[in-house]
């Protein structure tokens, strides 16, 4: 089993990115769950959700504590929340970034998703695009399930923005 | 049949979708609220054939949930926590009029202090309001559930409206793989709602729960109790049919491993799922352990659950609620009725994560007890 943990704002998507991520990993064969925790329930305030991924059906129903990968998704919740909580040697901790670079302690990806979501999107919504470097960093969901999902969650225009910024993050993965 | 990754609230949707109700008065709360707006979209999208019925409280969703019903119409509703409060006065006016709604609630913890996340003192505090209480542990669960608590609230012996409970975030946020049954193996299972005895008809005119002296409301509540007791014959019977059109088992209780069982979990919801993963890993360790699910909380299936635990030693009985001076609901209920030693244990109050170790100090602290009744992670100031 694979345990994932996205560490949002609300509003941010943190929560759908989860659910795409579960949704796509159904796609590919294997069992998965998504579930958010949320702080209080308004824009803004530091969200987490949690994605597990298995080749068996999935009975746990408590958080994820020590989670194989990390997605953050906003680089202001460094100094706000601990997303190296009960991270593993192994952890793999990837942040929308331009100015993080890892302080040495953990393995940690930078990727600029904002700037992917404002040039390609026109706005800063980066959930699909930090799904893309997963994909790609992990191996974990295959590419052409993500987009799948990702197209039947926002249909029409936005969709196809989204699947081509989420390319755009593969390739960069 | 499909199989679609989602939520449990979008699984009672659907299976909302396939009972093919007329009436739906539903007012939104969190964590119930997706479940008011997929009806809502269904409705508007001509994919439920139903008057959705917007309301300005709960009060009013149940009230018009029992007028409804009352006409002899199959109805839904859903709330949650507070929601649920405010509809308790008529709760019991529901079961009293012996009208056949089914109604979700998205377990939620009660206020003061306010808490928007998961425990199961809404639904307990209705405990004796004369409904059928089910807790559901996944979505498919929930779907499944919500299917069959139409056919035993609807069976005629029966005639009391049916609970589906559903933990709050843990499954009503929650997405994983549903298998979403066709219409047509519905429709066989569960046929149009005709009631058999009292509804209300302009044509002949009559009332339905309006007065009754002392000389008949004694027999009016024992006849409640009747068909409550009844319902354990009707609840297994359907969970059968159910079995043999759609292949998915369930009963009033679900034992796991007891049979050999020193110490047994029993426990209600979500809960059992990572308690079943718990009883493996302990099984492997050496230790003789099992779980107890209870899936009827009310009817109180005494006789199955005395069936599940007669060789074990002890039981731990884990409640999401508690009852001031008594400990929770469910293990109260056990001392009353099952003749074991049997400890409690409080966890998961206001969305509390029950995690592993949690279990375990109640696993710990049954074989070598210190206290009837134990607040499990309770913080030390």
């Amino acid at each position: 089993m694979i345990e994932i943990r996205f560490h949002g704002r609300g509003g941010q998507g943190a929560v759908t990115a989860a659910e795409i991520l579960a949704k796509a990993a159904f796609k590919d064969g294997n069992y998965s769950q998504a579930f958010p925790f949320f702080g209080v329930e308004r824009r803004g305030a530091p969200v987490m959700a949690f994605t597990r991924i298995d080749d068996k059906p999935i009975d746990l129903r408590y958080q994820v504590y020590n989670p194989d990968y990390v997605l953050v998704l906003d680089d202001g919740l460094l100094n706000v929340v601990d997303v190296f909580s009960g991270i593993k040697d192994n952890t793999e901790v990837t942040i929308n970034t331009t100015e993080f670079k890892g302080s040495g302690e953990h393995e940690v990806y930078s990727i600029d998703a904002t700037g992917i979501a404002l040039d390609m999107l026109g706005r800063n919504i980066v959930n699909t695009i930090i799904l893309g470097y997963f994909a790609k960093k992990t191996q974990a969901v295959s590419i052409d399930s993500l987009l799948e999902v990702i197209k039947e969650t926002f249909p029409g225009k936005i969709g196809e923005l989204n699947v081509e910024a989420t390319k755009k993050a593969y390739e960069m993965g | 049949m499909v199989k679609e990754v989602m939520t449990s609230n979008k699984a009672v949707a659907e299976a909302v979708r396939l009972a093919k109700p007329q009436v739906i008065p539903v007012y939104p709360i969190t964590p119930q609220t997706t479940i008011s707006e997929y009806l809502a979209q269904y409705v508007a999208d001509e994919k439920i054939d139903a008057k959705y019925v917007k309301v300005e409280s709960e009060h009013s969703a149940i009230s018009a949930a029992v007028g409804a019903s009352g006409a002899g119409v199959r109805v839904f509703t859903a709330t949650s926590s507070q929601g649920l409060m405010l509809m308790h006065e008529i709760l019991f006016a529901a079961a009293g009029m012996r009208v056949p709604i089914v109604l979700a609630d998205a377990n939620r913890a009660i206020s003061a202090p306010l808490n928007i996340w998961n425990d199961q003192q809404d639904s307990i505090a209705q405990r004796d309001a004369g409904w059928l209480q089910i807790y559901v542990e996944n979505a498919q669960e929930a779907l499944d559930t919500t299917l069959m608590a139409y056919k035993v609230s609807e069976n005629p012996d029966i005639l009391l409206p049916s609970m589906v409970c559903l933990d709050g975030f843990i499954l009503t946020h929650t997405v994983e793989p549903v298998e979403i049954p066709d219409q047509e193996s519905v429709d066989k299972f569960l046929p149009p709602y005709v009631p058999e005895h009292a509804f209300l008809d302009p044509n002949e005119p009559m009332s339905i729960g309006n007065f009754a002296d002392p000389d008949y409301y004694t027999e009016a509540r024992h006849d409640m109790e009747v068909a409550m007791t009844k319902s354990m014959e009707v609840i297994q019977k359907t969970c059968d049919e159910f079995a043999e059109i759609f292949g998915r088992k369930y009963g009033l209780v679900e034992p796991y491993k007891t049979e050999d069982a020193d110490i047994i979990f029993v426990a209600m919801g979500s809960l059992c799922s990572t308690l079943r993963v718990m009883v493996d890993q302990l099984r492997e360790k050496g230790e003789k352990v099992g779980l107890l699910k209870i899936r009827a909380y009310r009817p109180f299936p005494t006789e199955a659950i005395n069936e599940a635990v007669k060789n074990c030693e002890k039981i731990a009985v884990i409640d999401k609620n508690f009852s001031f001076g008594i400990g929770g609901a469910l293990y109260a209920d056990m001392k009353v009725k099952i003749d074991k030693e049997i400890y409690g244990f409080i966890a998961g109050l206001g969305g509390r994560d029950i995690t592993p170790e949690a279990i375990m100090e109640a696993y710990e602290k049954t074989k070598a007890p210190e206290n009837d009744v134990t607040w499990i992670g309770l913080k030390e100031e």
